[in-house]
């Protein structure tokens, strides 16, 4: 199979789809000319991200690394929602083909960009280096 | 299990099996060994090289055996840019939405000095036999263009393309992988001066596969080595994917008609029951295609999730996704005809063959309906599609 079994059954069963009404942060990445679209909804209650919701379109890696980046950060401290990185999508999914990882990437970065999302609008002071600029769309060429 | 990927490959055949048996058994022999078990091998080789033949109009002649249809597309293309060359002739025309085993081939020879004019395929995947003529130029040493598209079904109008270039005395090539075993192909009256197919397409081996060549044309040898078909390709045939090949076009030929209408009644019903998905859009022309391909595009939604939701249903499909290939384009094909990046993600090809039936056509209609609704509730581009952000692009 090309996917991990965990990949397939996030892929199959996926947590937290949806969206949330007046979400406190949203973050979308990509675009639907390179085929992945990924789309962050965070509540975040006392600095704790009490419910997340996703909508992707995509392939199923993209599905599964929205799926799963979504658990990694529910019920987290924003601090530690900050942290999240790629690779621990891609390790909690038990790996991704190499022509996925993008994929990753992609949940990564709508996590980041959801939460820059939530600090501009309480007017929280951050550094705009921990953000990715996602104007681009580092895999795609178009 | 639904199989519906008939282009990609199609199971072997009763008869194609039986066919092969006994060339991996008794009759092992080598055709160029000149005892008995070798020669009874050189009499299969034969008689397979007759039947293709008859199966094309072609001489047995005419016929060398190849590994498949990537490696005639290369011989064939190559043999015409060589002959090309000799005479200072280095300009080749052909389509955009060619398979890659042409597009790849022509693109190594601009880097040995040709040049390429690639065809645009128009809305519905049809080249004229005007665009060929204008295109054609006192240094063009080869046409070649596809009986029919592999993805989106078109046939293209081989005959005439076939006369033109007849009459200019520039030979013309056609990969005919999809055609071959399931539409009449008749090398004489096409004015085809080489034709490709390969062996698993019609219900025969994979590794297998034939480049027709009109006699009298030059053909250069991609591998050299002995003098097994005719000097053109040496290394010991491949008897049994051969003679089973072989087994398979003829039984192909032989139910031609009664399986081309079967399976058309099949597509088009197929057809009929995906058109009726919103914003959705079958691909290529409505009847100018192979009897067994159906392809559409589904607006919102990116076809490998579509394809993995249906293999759960037990539906084997494909599709041009760039997600399936491995690649982040979609597939060339539907970019050729015009259908922007973000549509041409969400494409599946159904490919049918004379085995489907009417049920399985219902449940795949039924399913398709299904998967595409559930991917497009979580799809942010089509909530942006439905809400009016972005605009429909298939109404």
């Amino acid at each position: 199979m090309l996917y991990s079994e965990k990949v397939m059954d996030h892929f199959r069963n996926p947590r937290n789809v949806g969206f949330i009404e007046n979400a406190d942060g949203v973050g979308e990445v990509g675009n639907a000319k390179c085929g992945d679209i990924m789309k962050i909804y965070l509540k975040i209650d006392d600095d704790v991200v009490t419910d997340v919701k996703f909508e992707t379109f995509g392939c199923g890696s993209a599905i599964a690394s929205s799926s799963m980046a979504t658990e990694l950060i529910k019920g987290k401290p924003v601090s530690e929602v900050m942290q999240l990185t790629n690779k621990a999508v891609v390790e909690a999914l038990d790996g991704l083909p190499a022509v996925k990882v993008h994929c990753s990437v992609l949940a990564e970065e709508a996590v980041k960009v959801a939460l820059k999302d939530y600090f501009d609008k309480n007017s929280i002071p951050y550094d705009t280096k921990q953000f990715p600029d996602c104007d681009h769309c580092e895999v795609c060429h178009h | 299990m639904i199989y519906v990927d008939n282009a990609a490959t199609t199971k072997m055949s009763g008869i194609a099996i039986e066919a092969m048996l006994p060339y991996l058994q008794e009759h092992f022999g080598n055709p160029s060994s000149l005892h008995t078990i070798g020669q009874t091998a050189a009499e299969a080789l034969a008689k397979a090289r007759a039947d293709v033949a008859a199966c094309l109009n072609a001489k047995p002649g005419e016929i060398y055996f190849t590994s498949g249809g990537s490696e005639a597309d290369n011989q064939a293309i190559r043999s015409a840019a060589k002959n090309g060359a000799l005479q200072g002739k280095k300009h080749i025309v052909s389509t955009a939405f060619e398979h890659h085993a042409v597009l790849h081939t022509l693109q190594a020879l601009e880097k040995e000095g040709f040049e390429v004019t690639l065809l645009d395929v128009g809305r519905e995947g049809l080249v004229t036999p005007e665009q060929v003529a204008a295109a054609i130029r006192p240094d063009t040493c080869l046409v070649t263009i596809m009986y029919a598209n592999n993805e989106i079904g078109t046939i293209q109008p081989i005959r005439a393309i076939g006369a033109l270039c007849r009459e200019r005395k520039i030979p013309f090539h056609t990969d005919a992988v999809q055609v071959a075993g399931h539409l009449p192909i008749d090398v004489a009256a096409d004015n085809i001066d080489m034709l490709s197919l390969s062996g698993h397409k019609f219900h025969g081996p994979k590794g297998t596969g034939a480049l027709y060549v009109r006699q009298g044309l030059r053909l250069h040898s991609l591998i050299e080595g002995g003098g097994q078909e005719k000097n053109k390709r040496a290394g010991t045939e491949n008897i049994a994917g051969i003679v089973s090949m072989a087994a398979a076009l003829k039984e192909a030929c032989a139910h031609l008609e009664e399986h081309a209408e079967k399976v058309s009644a099949l597509r088009d019903k197929l057809i009929a029951g995906l058109s009726a998905i919103p914003h959705g859009e079958l691909n290529g022309h409505p009847t100018q295609r192979l009897p067994g391909n159906v392809n559409f595009c589904f607006e919102g939604i990116e076809g490998e999730s579509m394809l993995l939701l249906l293999d759960d249903k037990g539906i084997c499909a494909s599709s041009g996704s760039a997600c399936t290939s491995g690649s982040l384009d979609p597939s060339h094909v539907l970019l050729a005809i015009g259908r922007p990046h973000e549509v041409a993600h969400g494409s599946l090809r159904l490919s049918l063959c004379h085995e489907n039936t009417e049920e399985e056509i219902n449940t795949i209609i039924e399913a398709v309906t299904q998967v595409v609704a559930y991917l497009r509730t979580m799809s942010p581009l089509w909530r942006d599609l439905e809400k009016g952000v972005k605009p429909h692009v298939i109404q």
